[in-house]
């Protein structure tokens, strides 16, 4: 590969990898809210 | 008419997957690197990301805002969430795209499924081994043209169709539970999946060439695909074919983002999921979707052979046959793979199409699930069915053009108007920010109110008035020299009067291609008509269901 394609193809490719993972991972690490919140499993009636 | 029961997703990640399942369909793997190497290579993702942040993210932030605040509303569904945003009555029937698009689309994409079901079960049974190139191309040939049978299954298209058609059905019959939990399965699976193929194609190299392609290399592909041609940046074309790929990839413009969102409450979070659902169809495209196709088709048939073949087709005519270049064992885990990352970004997808009918018709009519999900599934049946029998008179690509084209860009340019003019930007930027875990950059209000209209209102206008050879630079020059603006036959204007087959018939001496030509005609119009049809139908629908709210409204006050 040239340098150029290889550049543009790492560097693209990483900064959407790691903006991905980011906001993921955000979503992971949120604390849910109280309840009732949207989601129905970690309600209390269900368990 | 508001559904007694309300449904809810089970859990925040569960949500998310499911609207990048929504998202992530064929074209993040197919259509995609295709655009990206007719539009300047490298170059094309500049113009790519800077659509993604002008008009993807904020499409997705407008689509989650007006769902949600719909929601609240027990609306489920487009016509009655647009209609709570704004006094004038005439908006619901906008929001009949919201319902029309989905059922139209999923007639013609459950076909494109039900092909990758179809491949899995050859790819299993070795129907491609030892097969040439030109064999698996005929193969497909022979398997749309669905006289012809290569497994001694008759009409197998029309079969696989159907059987796919009641996977989708009976899965949307557990109603938000059972797309959570496909989208759960299918999205780790297709990401799986995609990364063993990606890497395959990062490490062939020049392993895969032949005798007869000496010099074929897959590193020739990624070049080919990433090297930055930035004189293309001054092209308007690239610019317009970075835009309309960022639409079509995030399912924005349907009315599904709308009906998922709707089961979300006022106090959760839309902004961070948004994003987070947005970027994961990002990495599937951007990662994933340019490092297996091209890559693996220059690596065994050349760059050339890339060059004039690069489209559509190759996922179903030309990677059974470099697969088979792997051995028995690890073609037939290839097949499975590939096929199988299709079918899962496809189911998903499809379900989501689903969904809308489903949410109309339990809010206005008090339809329970399994009678949505079987009323959906024969209503797709219905119009799908012409999409099978008569794919190759054009009725697929008709249905492509108008539900899949074209209205999602009207549908995207009135919502963002109605979100952002009507309903008003002031509101609009509350109900976003409620309950938000991300802050949001307050440019984004300028952004959404007239960046995002005014590149939707030049995305619409440019498939209106596409000039001739889609050459922007050339029919301005034209204009301005007095000479009119050439129309191409791909433009609105010039389908509508099939303008592109009239000029082919004109020119045809050919009986039989006459023939060929005046039969297409028909069948091109026959699926207008149904089109039409079935968005009447939805219009009516929706007007009977306005009467009975406005009668229930007249009883609950008397």
């Amino acid at each position: 590969m040239n340098s150029d394609a290889l550049f543009l193809m790492v560097a693209t490719q990483l900064t959407v990898i790691a903006i991905t993972g980011y906001f993921f991972v955000r979503v992971l690490m949120t604390p849910p809210k109280k309840e009732p919140d949207s989601y129905s499993e970690n309600d209390e009636a269900d368990r | 008419m508001a559904a007694q029961q309300k449904e809810s997703w089970g859990t925040r990640v569960g949500l998310i997957l499911a609207m990048a399942g929504n998202a992530v369909g064929l074209g993040n793997f197919l259509r995609f690197p295709v655009q990206a190497v007719n539009n300047g290579g490298g170059a094309f993702i500049i113009p790519y990301l800077v659509c993604f942040l002008l008009m993807g993210i904020p499409l997705l932030w407008i689509e989650w805002s007006m769902g949600r605040f719909g929601g609240k509303h027990r609306n489920h569904s487009t016509p009655f969430i647009l209609d709570t945003m704004t006094k004038r009555a005439f908006w619901k029937y906008f929001g009949v795209f919201g319902i029309f698009t989905n059922i139209a689309v999923a007639a013609y994409y459950c076909y494109i499924e039900s092909w990758t079901m179809s491949y899995v079960w050859h790819s299993i049974a070795g129907t491609f081994n030892g097969l040439s190139q030109a064999q698996v191309a005929q193969f497909f040939t022979d398997y749309v043209d669905i006289g012809i049978t290569h497994s001694g299954i008759p009409y197998e298209a029309v079969v696989f169709y159907v059987l796919c058609l009641l996977l989708n059905t009976w899965i949307l019959s557990r109603g938000l539970a059972g797309v959570e939990r496909a989208a759960k399965i299918g999205m780790p699976l297709l990401i799986l999946f995609g990364v063993f193929l990606a890497l395959r194609g990062v490490t062939l190299g020049t392993s895969g060439a032949s005798a007869e392609v000496p010099d074929a290399s897959a590193w020739d592909g990624l070049n080919f695909l990433w090297t930055p041609q930035f004189s293309s940046l001054s092209d308007p074309k690239v610019w317009l074919a970075a835009a309309g790929q960022i639409f079509f990839t995030l399912s924005v413009g349907m009315g599904t983002i709308h009906c998922y969102a709707a089961y979300v409450k006022s106090k959760d979070d839309i902004a961070l999921n948004a994003v987070s659902a947005g970027f994961m169809n990002e990495f599937v495209e951007v990662v994933l979707g340019s490092l297996i196709v091209i890559p693996i088709a220059a690596g065994y048939l050349g760059l050339d052979w890339v060059k004039e073949n690069a489209g559509f087709g190759m996922a179903f005519q030309t990677m059974p046959f470099l697969f088979e270049k792997w051995g028995p064992f690890l073609s037939m885990a290839a097949g499975v793979m590939w096929f199988g990352l299709l079918f899962f970004a496809g189911i998903t997808s499809s379900l989501a199409m689903g969904t809308p009918w489903m949410g109309f018709m339990r809010d206005e009519f008090g339809w329970g699930r399994t009678k949505g999900a079987w009323s959906f599934g024969l209503i797709v049946l219905l119009l799908g069915l012409p999409t099978v029998l008569f794919f190759q008179e054009g009725v697929f690509g008709e249905y492509d053009y108008w539900a899949g084209t074209v209205s999602l860009v009207v549908f995207a340019l009135a919502e963002t108007v109605l979100f952002a003019w009507v309903f008003g930007m002031d509101r609009g930027w509350k109900e976003l920010m409620s309950g938000s875990d991300l802050k949001v950059p307050p440019f984004y209000r300028f952004i959404i109110k007239y960046i995002t209209p005014a590149m939707l209102l030049v995305v619409f206008l440019a498939s209106v008035f596409t000039p001739a050879g889609n050459e922007w630079s050339a029919a301005l020059s034209s204009l301005f020299s007095g000479n009119g603006w050439p129309l191409d036959n791909g433009s609105i204007i010039k389908t509508i009067a099939n303008s592109g087959l009239h000029e082919q018939l004109a020119a045809a001496t050919d009986a039989g291609e006459i023939q060929r030509l005046n039969d297409r005609l028909f069948y091109t119009n026959l699926a207008r008509v149904m089109l039409l049809l079935t968005f009447t139908g939805l219009a009516v629908l929706v007007y009977v269901a306005s009467l009975r709210r406005l009668r229930t409204a007249k009883y609950a006050r008397a």
